[in-house]
Order: C-alpha cells, then structure tokens, then sequence
C-alpha cells in the first residue's frame, strides 16, 4: 500500500517563477495495483514522481510506503522500496557500462554492495535467461556497451533491471514517450507482461489517454497538483478518450485547449 | 638517449603511473577534475620526508603520507558535496591551502633525506646500483596498484564508483550512496598521488614544497597518452594505459630534452607538457573535422 497525503512542494517560493508544483495532492495505491497516470504540462506528474522517488521533498505532507513513513527519506535509502523507469533512454542506464555492468549494478539494489565481483558468471547465467525472455537477442551481448542499443532496447532492458529486486511500487515516467510507435507497442506490451506477472504496484505517468485507458487498473488525473478525477472498474471499462475529455471539462468546469492532452 | 636517462625515464614514467592512476579515478571514472593532486604530492612527500627523518620506519612513514592525500582528498570531496562549491574550484581551494600545511609539516620548505633509511635501503643491501632498485621498486608498487585498483573497480562497490561518475540519477535510483562514492574515490585518488610523493621524495633525497606544481597536467597528459595508443574498453586495460601513457610521455620528454638540435631546456617542460595535453585534447575532434572536409 502506497500513500499519499495532502502533499504540498513549491519550487523557488518568494521568488518571482514561483511554481506549486503539488497542492495537496492525495493518492491511496493498494498492493498490485496498476494506475495509470494523466495530465497536461505542469499538473505536476513528474513531481509526484520525484516525492515518491526521494528525488524531491514534499513542504508539507506524507508518503508512506507500507505504514512506513518514508517522507524525508533520499533516494538511495528508498531504493529498495521503488524502483523506476525514466522517460528517458539515456537516463535509466549507464552508456558507458556494459549491458551486464547495468544490470549487476541494479542487482545490487536493495542489497548492501561489498568488495565481492560486480559480475559473476552466476549472474552472467540469470541476466541471460531473463534477457532472453525479451526475445531481442541481447543475451548474446551481454558484454556490450549499453551505449551501442537503440532507445527500445534500452527501455526493455530498464524494466528487466527493475524487476530484478523485490519493491513495493514500480515508477513508470513515459518510459514509451521518446521511442517509435511500433518499439513504445513492444515495450508496452513487455510492461504489461512483467506487471501482471510480478502482480506489481505500478504507477504509470503517460502523455497519452489512449494509452492510460488501455493499460492498468485506475486512471487517475492530475491537475494544478491535485488529483480531479480518479477512475476505476466498471466506470473505467468501456470508456473513450472522449468521455474521459468530457469527464475533465466538468470536473475543471473549463474548456482544455492543451494539446498535449490529446496527443497519442 | 644514454641508459641512464633512457631506465631514468622509465622509472619516473612508472613512479607517476601512480600519479595517473590517481587522475584515472578523479577525471574519469568520478568525472570529478580535481586539482588537489598538486598538493597531495607534496603532502605525501612532507610527511613522509618529516617521519623519516623523526625515524619513522619508512614504509609506516609512506602509510602514513598516503592517508594524509587521503584526507586531503576527502576535503576537497567533502567541500564539493556538502558545501556544494563546484567540484574544480573545491580542488583549487585544498590545493592552496596544502601549500600551507606542507610548510606546516616540514617546518621550513624542504627536507632532505640525505643518509636516512628509505624503502630503498634493504635493496641497496644487494649491492644494485640505485637506479636499478629503484626501478624494481617502483615496477612491484606500480604494478601491486594497478592489480589492486583492477580488483575495486571490478567489485560491487567499485562498481557503484563508476556508475556515480557516468550517470549519478540512475546510480542514485539503484541504492548508490553516490556522496559517499565521491568521497571515497577522491580519498582513493588522493592516496595514491601522495603515495608516489612519499616514494618521490624516497628517491630524490628529499621533499619540496613546490615538487607539486603541475603534476596534475602531467598525470593527465599520461592518462590521454594512454587512452590514445591503446583501446581502454575493459578497466584492466584503461589502468594499463594509465601506467603505459606514463612511461610513453616520460620516454617522450627525455627525447625531446636529449635532441640538443631541439634548442628545448629543462625549463621547458612544463609548457610543452600542457602543449601536449592541448593537443592530445584537441586532435580526435580536429581529426573528425579533417575527415569530413576531405569527404565532402
């Protein structure tokens, strides 16, 4: 159970830009819950993300990820509770390492790291079998830079290095957002795969409705860093991208005219 | 180029592969540049100059000038990452202040070693003349280094090292206490240029409180040698290349130094030492830009 109480951040407060980023944002997430995430620019998704993540601190408010508080807690302690996708290929691996090297170093998360090899030719056996499962053929690479794959194969590889530890919620930031539509189908599909298998609690921000609705449990809709809609089971099954659209403009009681809502 | 000067070379190229080691961990694998270096060798070379003749054993003597670079790189890490002052200027900053605590340390600005117990001393027992024990000296530490650093970097903590340098973000999301990474890898750095002082000042009879200036150009200039005669794909070859980039510009100064046609002095070497580094900065870019004017 994730949880989030009346969490508030401002970015430079008293200065001229200014920015309340979340406003008392609160979001309960059962264990093996899948939700997805919406919202235009600056309804503060990535935001939530960072409270969650330990990347930023909430001014006032609460996380906490089964019963423990977790608020004031900075990333590499909250490390073996969360573990999380970027938006960006570049940023969830290290180009310079090999494909093996990124993924014993995300072995490594939630255990203690000593002054054993990094890379054994256990783990070289494990990394195998699970990169097989992708079917890209990378098993056969382990020992290739991570900086030589395509942005799909990066993603790819980034789900299977989170899924090697327990944790008690997967962040997803866009992760399919700079990839082509055919490699975002794949890895989309490679998500759902690993979630339902895992039964993991997921959170999922994503720029496209279509995308929100297709995928996981709840929708949930930030705006202004408040949550406006929030929607689960049979009101969710069957609904379009227009009903959700519909449900925004009376819940806001406003016309949106932000693209970056429709696109996807 | 006499023997001599050619097994001299070597023998400084090998004592400053120490030197690039350290400058491998700072510049690239913390991607931390950092001009401590300057001061920690001549810190290594105070201390231990100053214990010895106290008479300190000298290896304990070296131990000890090699936690003082750790400490010295500890500052510096610790004014970047807790004091948040940018990672060159934090450099700048402890390197002035050592040549403060070198002074301090020596009492006066230099302390010669003349007729004193070094590491050293149980080799001349075999009765081989000085500049082959040194060598042999210098050769086994160099080399107890290279193996020992191959073996960290390699391990689980190692590895953490090197993705703090390469992708902090990712290495934070992964349980990497990436603070505490800087500030053991400088400490680490640091330990080993202060080493190569405290083995310096063994053998040239002395330490100096200016012996420092430039060294971090130098031990860049090695490591850039190293990477551009050989592939550093793999860590063991990357500290190879460390320790090879050494000895080569070493090789390479003491031809420059020897050709008398040249007209080039030992004062010189130190402007064609960042010479060097200029260019070996500037060619792989210039190359490209060479390449492409000749295909279009």
């Amino acid at each position: 159970m994730i949880s989030v109480s009346d969490v508030h951040v401002t970015f430079n407060p008293g200065t001229p830009v200014e920015t309340r980023a979340l406003r008392g944002l609160s979001l309960d997430i059962p264990a093996g819950e899948f939700v997805t995430v919406i919202g235009s620019n600056g309804a503060g998704k990535s935001t939530m993300l960072g409270v969650l993540s330990g990347e930023v601190f909430p001014d006032t408010g609460r996380i906490a990820i089964d019963e423990q508080d977790v608020t004031r807690w900075p990333t590499p302690k909250r490390a073996p509770l969360v573990a999380r996708v970027f938006q960006d290929p570049m940023a969830g691996t290290c180009e310079g390492l090999t494909i093996e090297e990124n993924m014993a170093l995300a072995w490594s998360r939630g255990h203690r790291r000593g002054l054993g090899r990094a890379v054994t030719n256990d783990l070289r056996d494990i990394f195998r079998e699970k990169l097989a499962l992708l079917g890209l053929g990378l098993e056969n690479r382990l020992g290739d830079r991570m900086g030589l794959l395509s942005g799909g194969q990066r993603q790819a590889i980034t789900l299977v290095m989170a899924t090697l530890n327990p944790m008690k919620i997967l962040l997803l930031d866009e992760h399919t957002a700079a990839l082509d539509p055919k490699t975002a189908a794949f890895v989309m599909d490679l998500t759902d795969r690993i979630v339902q298998d895992g039964k993991l609690t997921t959170l999922m921000v994503t720029h496209s409705m279509r995308q929100a609705l297709d995928h996981g449990h709840r929708t949930v809709m930030l705006h202004e860093g408040r949550v406006v809609l929030d929607v689960a089971g049979s009101e969710r099954k069957g609904m379009k991208v227009e009903d959700l659209l519909h449900m925004f403009e009376k819940v806001r009681g406003q016309q949106i005219d932000d693209d970056a809502l429709l696109l996807g | 180029m006499s023997l001599i000067a050619f097994l001299g070379a070597i023998e400084t190229g090998l004592l400053f592969g120490l030197v690039a080691l350290g400058v491998f961990l700072s510049f690239r694998v913390l991607n931390f540049p950092d001009l401590t270096v300057d001061g920690s060798l001549p810190l290594g070379a105070a201390v231990a100059a100053t214990l010895i003749v106290l008479g300190w054993n000298p290896w304990i003597a070296t131990a000890m000038a090699m936690l003082g670079g750790a400490m010295a790189g500890l500052v510096t890490a610790w004014l970047n990452v807790r004091l948040k002052i940018l990672h060159l200027l934090a450099s700048i900053l402890t390197m002035i202040a050592l040549y403060s605590v070198n002074l301090r340390i020596m009492g006066r600005p230099n302390q010669p070693l003349l007729g004193e117990e070094t590491v050293f001393t149980p080799l001349e027992a075999f009765g081989l003349p000085f500049y082959v024990t040194s060598l042999i000296l210098f050769f086994v530490v160099a080399l107890v280094i290279k193996l020992m650093l191959d073996w960290f970097l390699s391990s689980q903590i190692g590895l953490a090292m090197r993705a703090t340098g390469a992708n902090a973000r990712m290495a934070r999301a992964q349980g990497v206490r990436t603070e505490a990474m800087v500030l053991l890898g400088m400490a680490l750095s640091n330990a080993l240029v202060a080493l190569a002082g405290a083995l310096f000042a063994q053998a040239q009879g002395g330490a100096d409180v200016s012996m420092g200036v430039g060294v971090i150009v130098v031990g860049l200039a090695a490591v850039i040698m190293g990477e551009a005669v050989m592939s550093t794909r793999v860590i063991i070859l990357a500290t190879l290349a460390c320790v090879i980039g050494s000895i080569l510009y070493r090789l390479a100064v003491a031809l420059a130094l020897n050709a008398d046609f040249i007209g080039l002095q030992a004062q010189d070497l130190k402007l064609i030492t960042a010479l060097l580094v200029v260019i070996a900065m500037t060619l792989p870019g210039m190359r490209g830009k060479f390449l492409k004017r000749v295909k279009a």
